[in-house]
């Protein structure tokens, strides 16, 4: 009874979206602020990479406010699962093949993650990306040996330095500019690495901070006790 | 443009059936491993959309890191739907 | 238009999920499976015929032969956030698991509908 419920629902709600969806035109430009992006961003940021200039410098508050909730979800996953938290892992290790390859991977994952937040205005990549990417080097090491740790304290200064310096990025284009996160450094020749003001300086906080809050959530979701 | 006409929609097949085992599935593991199938096949039609920040985006996070996420999870409660 | 139609038949069935299977880690699968499918919609709304990817890499690209740059930043953006709610929903799902020793939300009786 209830599956065809579920499923008239989903009938009536996917004709509308369809619907919906057929009339659009497909291929077209539909939006004129993509558009305003697109013929600016040189001049106004020296960023080539019009999605990095979008995500940073235009919508800037925006990222302030995500890595917030990036910030919050860690910090209430610690909450949720702070009486549940063991000592440490009690699995046997892995094989010697696994430990010794991730071992020599282990340094040019973190190496890739560095060059795609140091290089998010001139290509492909950014802060996210590359803190996942981190993460990811980060997720092979806890796999492979049983006993790796990380440090908290070490990890939570990263973080937390990382925050203040995009924080105080933008409230300093508010001393010596007009507005929050204005762009106060000089933007240099586009297609260089330095360029853009403070695009790179802001996408490096955002690396660090995202390699290191996503590291503590898989950190506090491995030691947590079954059952 | 040839090789796309042919190649985006047995990719849309390979995502809606991926969808679909990751739904019927009882195996949590496997129906985990069929969101990750999304995520590669999600992974290559932002590619092929031309928005390659994205694409980075979903191969680092969708395929690696919420996988991973999932598997703890059901190794901390139980494995099979029944 | 195949994009479309795929991340339509993505949303159905992520929707479904959430409304038929009975197992909380189903639910949360359900609710990434429509994530996904909302991130293919947003892209293939941006999307414009033969042109490049919105980076100026090389001389001679130019403005109007590219794609719509806001969709993609704002899939970045949530691609991000989702990956940050599916691991508190995930944490719930322990926390419930551990309370009551089961994952079927027919047993957890407050959830029921």
């Amino acid at each position: 009874m209830r599956k065809v419920i579920a499923i008239l629902l989903l009938a009536v709600v996917g004709y509308y979206i369809l619907g919906t969806l057929l009339n659009l035109p497909f291929g077209q430009k539909a939006t004129g602020v993509g558009k305003y992006y697109l013929d600016s961003t040189i001049k106004e940021t020296g960023t080539v990479n019009t999605v990095t200039s979008i995500v940073v410098s235009y919508r800037g508050f925006d990222t302030l406010g995500e890595v917030t909730v990036l910030f919050l979800a860690a910090t209430g996953l610690g909450a949720i699962l702070f009486d549940k938290k063991g000592k440490k892992r009690s699995l046997q290790n892995a094989s010697l093949i696994v430990k010794t390859s991730s071992k020599m991977i282990y340094p040019l994952t973190v190496l890739l993650g560095a060059y795609v937040f140091v290089h998010g205005h001139l290509t492909p990549g950014g802060g996210f990306q590359g803190g996942a990417i981190i993460a990811t080097g980060t997720l092979l090491m806890f796999m492979a040996y049983r006993s790796f740790e990380t440090n908290h304290t070490a990890l939570t200064i990263i973080e937390s330095l990382a925050g203040l310096t995009f924080v105080s990025i933008g409230i300093s284009g508010l001393i010596w500019g007009y507005s929050f996160l204005q762009n106060i450094l000089p933007l240099g020749t586009p297609n260089e690495l330095l360029s853009g003001g403070i695009i790179p300086l802001i996408y490096i906080a955002v690396g660090f901070k995202v390699g290191a809050e996503l590291t503590t959530v898989l950190d506090t979701l491995l030691k947590t006790i079954k059952g | 443009m040839d090789w796309l006409t042919i190649l985006v929609p047995f990719l849309s097949l390979l995502i809606i059936i991926a969808a679909g085992f990751a739904v019927y599935q009882k195996d949590l593991i496997l129906a985990i491993i069929g969101t990750s199938a999304i995520s590669v096949v999600l992974s290559i039609f932002f590619y092929i959309l031309q928005a390659p920040d994205v694409a980075l985006t979903e191969a680092a996070i969708g395929v690696a890191l919420s996988t991973i996420i999932f598997v703890i999870t059901i190794k901390k409660t139980k494995r099979y739907e029944e | 238009m195949i994009y479309f139609i795929t991340s339509v038949v993505l949303i159905l069935t992520g929707m479904y999920a959430v409304l038929v299977k009975k197992n909380l880690i189903k639910i949360v699968i359900g609710l990434s499976i429509i994530d996904s499918g909302v991130h293919l919609l947003m892209i293939a709304i941006g999307y414009v015929k033969n042109a490049t990817a919105p980076i100026f890499s090389k001389p001679g690209l130019t403005a109007d032969k590219m794609v719509d740059p806001v969709p993609q930043a704002l899939v970045l953006t949530s691609i991000v956030i989702g990956l940050a709610v599916t691991a508190v929903a995930l944490s719930l799902v322990i926390r419930l698991y551990d309370h009551h020793k089961t994952l079927d939300i027919n047993k957890i009786r407050k959830l029921k509908w």
